[in-house]
């Protein structure tokens, strides 16, 4: 009911200005936090040439922020329009429906992919994974639109799915065919394409710029379904350009990561807390900033701390899982 | 045959009264045949399929070199491919009674993470451990696990099926992800693929007899089976009935944790066989565990042998491993009993 409440009262009464100032105190931490982390990222311990590490660094660098936004971003209003703190496109699945369906277009192009540019590519496999996105969206929500937990269920075993599909066309692969997808698909946060880096920047921005004029519509969307159509919200539109934002948003991240399952949830769960308010321009700021501090610190942590033992990926599923427990024991004992 | 047994259907039943409870034993007795049958031809098939083909026709009269092809390697492996799909199949059910609810198995409760868990110790802190080694050691985090996760239940009281799975996934997970750490600090991730994958190719004669353990160990399980429902039911309401809660109880853990381990060490995991198997069965049959039991192991060792089949000929000589043709499979088959359940419970 705090949102109705702050929607409504749009006077600034002395709790709500002491309410704003406390948001804006925290989403400037956290500015404050990501640039602290990122110059931590890049000068840190730095031994033999700085031109060469530099270079590294800031590619790698790049490369974090922008999946810490994208995936922080997406999962926030994701979360909002799915209408559930526990599901984030991750979490539904999409991430490995995004590697399922590179495999496919190296399965049915062969050698023919490597040909077609990292933009074309992108561009081709983004479309793909939006379009067929939004049909599973719309098939789950239109027949599990109550239970909740069942639409997570389905969504985590989807991602099951897509993947053992994705691992089986894989093993179908002539030898040659399957060198290209590995061309393709191996990507982690230290070895970066730089033209990949410049699209998934590009498009992260383009998805952002997208996103903004409709975070008030999210606002409204937030209070349900039907509390939105009662307002003047055209809920349909809201809900499909919000969703094709955080599948584009997603694709980026995959691209250039691969599957996260849990960081999404985290992010977006973290930035909730932090940044008190349902409003969700702030909240799209905050997820997108703490997600890039996540990322930066994570990353720094594994390569300084770990010394490169384990990789972000493995920590990140380990402090995850404990984390959706955590959240599904909280939100089925309310 | 004289596997069918036409008087243990009529027992009274434990669960609700179904179709297949009403009509008698005879139903139940010809499903078994039919089973058998199926089976037959299966295992048949299985051995002539492979990079050096045997006519059908051969195999009544072999030459020495195909006699020792299917000595040596066709036969163990299709012995293992029907024991480790009983055992997970039997598995799953046992769990499912024990917890009455239809999707938790090992592969959704952790009990076949913590088993992996096991052989990669195994691995790291006995060097050289031979087969006995390695399942002893995961049979015991395949036990701690499962506990662990039956512990957890028991502490939050989750009603819903669907949340409790959903924790056990998760549990899995979790556990998945401190092998993962495990193995790459230690240069194994390779080596991990081979139990998260389960794969019959490597199985030839002297390395697959420990999967004979599982038909001791079901048969322990075949003789509780009505037992494990009981429990299920919850610890006062067993105990007027006289049953003694928890030796049962752990009875069903070990026979669970033993069955998992298994065949995580001799073959490697195949995820959502131990859940799909025993529900589809069950749709079919109903809930009367001893009927149930036996056509469950029967089911099982059939969905392991066609996926495995597949998996030969997909890319025929080459092989696709069990684990990526059953993952694909079983993935597909959960989703499609999930909304089932759903448009069932709204109707």
């Amino acid at each position: 009911m705090t949102t109705l409440h702050s929607l409504l009262e749009l006077g600034s009464t002395p709790t709500e200005r002491r309410r704003d100032r406390a948001v804006r105190l925290s989403l400037l931490t956290l500015a404050a936090l990501a640039l602290a982390s990122c110059a931590a990222y890049l000068l840190y311990d730095v031994q033999g040439s700085w031109s060469y590490a530099l270079s590294l660094r800031s590619r790698q660098l790049g490369a974090l922020v922008v999946v810490g936004v994208a995936i922080g971003v997406s999962s926030v209003v994701f979360q909002t329009i799915a209408g559930s703190r526990i599901l984030t496109p991750s979490v539904m699945g999409f991430d490995s429906l995004y590697v399922l369906i590179q495999t496919v277009f190296v399965a049915s192009l062969g050698g023919a992919a490597l040909t077609l540019g990292v933009v074309e590519r992108f561009v081709v496999n983004a479309v793909l994974l939006a379009t067929f996105g939004v049909l599973l969206f719309r098939w789950l929500f239109r027949r599990n639109s109550r239970n909740l937990y069942v639409l997570v269920m389905i969504g985590i075993v989807l991602g099951a799915f897509f993947q053992s599909l994705a691992v089986l066309m894989s093993r179908v692969l002539t030898p040659d065919d399957y060198l290209t997808l590995q061309q393709l698909t191996f990507a982690s946060f230290t070895t970066v394409n730089p033209t990949l880096l410049g699209v998934a920047a590009l498009v992260t921005v383009a998805g952002l710029a997208a996103l903004v004029p409709m975070l008030r519509q999210v606002d409204v969307v937030d209070l349900g379904k039907d509390n939105a159509i009662a307002l003047g919200v055209d809920y349909h539109r809201v809900v499909t350009r919000v969703l094709l934002v955080s599948v584009l948003l997603v694709a980026v991240s995959a691209a250039l990561v691969g599957p996260m399952l849990f960081l999404g949830l985290i992010v977006a769960n973290l930035a909730r807390q932090v940044v008190r308010t349902n409003r969700h321009r702030a909240l799209a700021i905050g997820a997108g900033l703490l997600g890039a501090v996540i990322c930066v610190l994570g990353q720094f942590i594994v390569a300084h701390v770990f010394g490169l033992t384990t990789t972000f990926s493995v920590v990140v599923n380990l402090v995850g899982g404990v984390y959706f427990i955590i959240l599904l024991l909280r939100t089925t004992r309310l | 045959m004289t596997l069918a047994r036409p008087a243990v259907a009529d027992r009274p039943t434990a669960g609700p009264v179904t179709g297949a409870d009403r009509r008698g034993g005879r139903v139940h007795g010809r499903h078994l045949l039919v089973g058998l049958l199926l089976l037959a031809i299966g295992s048949y098939l299985s051995l002539s399929i492979g990079a050096v083909k045997i006519p059908l026709g051969d195999m009544f009269h072999p030459s020495e070199q195909q006699w020792r092809i299917i000595t040596l390697s066709r036969m163990p492996r299709t012995i293992a491919i029907l024991l480790a799909g009983a055992a997970l199949a039997v598995a799953g059910l046992i769990m499912q009674r024990i917890t009455q609810n239809s999707y938790v198995s090992p592969s959704t409760s952790g009990t076949v993470e913590a088993a992996i868990f096991g052989v990669l110790l195994a691995t790291l802190l006995v060097p050289g451990a031979g087969l006995t080694d390695k399942m002893l050691i995961a049979l015991a985090t395949a036990l701690i696990g499962t506990f662990g996760f039956l512990q957890i239940l028991q502490r939050v009281r989750v009603r819903d099926p669907i949340v409790v799975a959903l924790i056990g996934i998760m549990y899995g997970g979790v556990i998945g992800a401190l092998t993962t750490y495990l193995a790459y600090r230690n240069d194994l991730l390779q080596l991990l693929e081979i139990w998260t994958t389960a794969s019959f190719s490597s199985i030839q004669a002297g390395q697959y007899e420990p999967l004979y353990l599982v038909v001791f160990v079901g048969a322990v399980g075949y003789l509780f089976a009505d037992r494990f429902t009981v429990v299920g039911m919850g610890r006062e309401f067993a105990t007027n009935l006289g049953v003694n809660y928890r030796f049962v109880l752990y009875v069903g853990l070990i026979v669970v944790s033993v069955m998992a381990a298994t065949v995580v060490v001799v073959v490697g995991s195949i995820p959502f066989l131990g859940l799909i198997v025993p529900n589809i069965v069950r749709i079919w049959l109903g809930d009367n565990v001893r009927v149930v039991l036996p056509v469950t192991a029967l089911a099982g060792a059939g969905f392991v042998l066609a996926c495995d089949i597949v998996g030969r000929l997909i890319r025929y000589p080459y092989e696709i491993p069990v684990g990526v043709v059953g993952g694909v499979v079983g993935a597909g088959v959960f989703i499609w009993l999930i909304v089932r359940a759903q448009s069932k419970g709204r109707a």
